[in-house]
């Protein structure tokens, strides 16, 4: 009961805060529906007792991703970007894209329905149960090759990303920190020994 | 003591209310007391500070200075706040309290003495890294929403440095989980039990240093204080708060400064647990009592670390923002995964006090 009550008062709020994304003219107040319809999902996961997806959720979704977004999003002109913001051009596919998924929860119920074996609702674990830790057996026994398969596509990512941006530009002027710190004063400053003079 | 208490409130209530009533009892207390301790972390700042550089510090109010805290908080509440023209009103006004949230909420997992903390979870470290990574939105939404560009450089500068910091603390915390074997801040405390020869201090003590000092980082302590750079962008992003907004922010800075002391503790310290607690000729005299786990052994390395957070501040000069962009990506980083690796020799090779745990 209690459970159900969570339930849809989280999924409540999911779907507002996403429609708040979609609707919303200002880009920050997008953004920051984004980050709450994030932070609901991770709490609907938690009922699932998928606690360790529920925390990468918000450490990776709204720790990292969302920042950089709402980095961006600030350093434009928000006046004009309000008044570009149009619905338009991006009806069709948006609309494509939002009936195949439709179609693809409504397969889900059906599936549900028909009472197929793969949709059995599983046994809650007791309090004790670890989902990280079953979660971290899994991933380095069955699946590792596909695990460390995944790691490395994204350092690869990374390093791409990386060796994209980097361009030498000619007249670019730039640090040496081992050399500013190893600096010695007598490189720097140079003492005079002076005679004293007086006019007298 | 929790279990009386919610036997005495079972009488009253019916059954998930009592529950309900003595965790909403242990939040409001707990919240209370770190609200207490930030009050007078702000007065041990100022004389501290003031000590190291030969002055008094604030003497005036109350015996020796005393109830300068409350004055300093009913001036604040009672200014007025002022919310400037072109700004972003429901921002303006939100991004302190998202600010103190996350910092106070924090504390639901960590433990202060045996048996005791509010939400024993297993993915305590999780959730921990969840939501002091939270924290930033209240500081890059206040420089956005003042619509000022000193609070939006302050902002911009504080959300490189955060994001920046945030990984070099993660990977130092995955050598204490390692070592743990666990995600509960509780095991975590219980797998450094024995003594200060088995702290993770000792053992991971490169990743102690990275963890603590991305701390200070992460909650814009001098010497990392550039998103609010008085000399350079007046105050960053808080720089047209004022009254209770601005007070809020100060809270949150320092709650989560109490916090970083706090984690740093438990993660590599000891938390609860006594540096003496493996000398066995202590035991049957009177000093017994200072080798057991007990809430004084966690008050005092808090009070340590807050002590750190205050000596740097005194000592060092603020570092320059590139200074700061190559400490965190070029240093700590790579000090961080070395000793990881360094670590799991360890493992293999059953070095070091974990690995009778494993």
């Amino acid at each position: 009961m209690a459970e159900q009550i969570v339930f849809y008062a989280f999924s409540g709020l999911l779907i507002i805060a996403a429609l708040g994304v979609v609707v919303s003219r200002n880009p920050i107040n997008a953004v920051m529906s984004l980050v709450l319809c994030f932070v609901t999902s991770a709490a609907i996961w938690l009922l699932l007792e998928a606690e360790f997806l529920a925390m990468i959720l918000v450490l990776v979704y709204v720790g990292a991703v969302m920042v950089l977004f709402v980095f961006v999003v600030m350093m434009q002109d928000i006046e004009s970007a309000t008044l570009s913001a149009r619905f338009a051009p991006n009806l069709l596919p948006g609309l494509i894209v939002g009936a195949v998924s439709l179609a693809e929860l409504l397969v889900v119920v059906w599936v549900r329905r028909e009472g197929l074996p793969i949709a059995a609702v599983p046994e809650p674990h007791p309090a004790d149960y670890s989902n990280t830790l079953e979660l971290g057996k899994i991933l380095y026994t069955q699946y590792v090759y596909a695990f460390e398969l995944a790691a490395f596509l994204l350092l690869l990512a990374i390093v791409a990303a990386i060796v994209l941006t980097m361009r030498e530009r000619p007249g670019l002027k730039k640090q040496n920190i081992s050399q500013q710190v190893s600096v010695r004063k007598e490189d720097r400053v140079r003492l005079v020994k002076m005679e004293p003079e007086s006019d007298a | 003591m929790a279990n009386q208490l919610q036997q005495l409130l079972g009488r009253f209530l019916p059954e998930p209310f009592d529950w309900l009533a003595l965790t909403v009892l242990q939040i409001l207390v707990l919240i209370v007391c770190v609200i207490l301790c930030v009050a007078y972390l702000t007065l041990a700042e100022r004389k501290v500070i003031g000590f190291m550089q030969s002055r008094i510090g604030p003497n005036r109010v109350g015996p020796g200075g005393l109830l300068q805290p409350f004055a300093d908080v009913i001036k604040l509440m009672l200014k007025e706040v002022i919310v400037p023209n072109r700004s972003n009103n429901f921002l303006f006004v939100v991004a302190p309290l998202l600010a103190i949230v996350p910092a106070l909420a924090t504390w639901a997992v960590i433990p202060l003495f045996p048996g005791f903390v509010i939400a024993d979870i297993n993915a305590g470290l999780l959730y921990v890294l969840a939501l002091t990574s939270l924290g930033v939105y209240g500081v890059l939404l206040a420089g956005w929403a003042t619509n000022s560009k000193y609070a939006l450089l302050g902002a911009m500068r504080s959300a490189a440095q955060i994001v920046a910091y945030e990984i070099a603390m993660g990977f130092a915390l995955v050598g204490v989980l390692m070592a743990s074997g666990s995600l509960n801040l509780g095991d975590i405390i219980e797998a450094q039990s024995g003594g200060v020869s088995n702290w993770f201090a000792i053992w991971l003590f490169p990743l102690f240093i990275v963890y603590f000092i991305s701390g200070v980082a992460e909650t814009n302590r001098a010497p990392f204080d550039v998103a609010e750079g008085e000399s350079e962008i007046v105050a960053g992003f808080h720089v047209e708060y004022s009254g209770i907004t601005f007070a809020i922010f100060f809270l949150a800075e320092y709650a989560n400064i109490i916090l970083i002391a706090a984690l740093t503790s438990v993660m590599f310290c000891g938390g609860w647990e006594s540096p003496f607690a493996g000398w066995e000729f202590l035991q049957g005299t009177v000093f017994a009592v200072i080798a057991n786990p007990s809430l004084a052994w966690f008050a005092v390395k808090i009070a340590f670390f807050l002590f750190c957070f205050l000596w740097f501040r005194a000592t060092f000069p603020r570092y320059r923002y590139d200074q700061i962009m190559r400490l965190g990506w070029k240093i700590f980083i790579p000090v961080t995964i070395v000793w990881i690796v360094v670590e799991c020799g360890m493992l293999l090779l059953k070095v070091g006090p974990w690995s009778v745990v494993s």
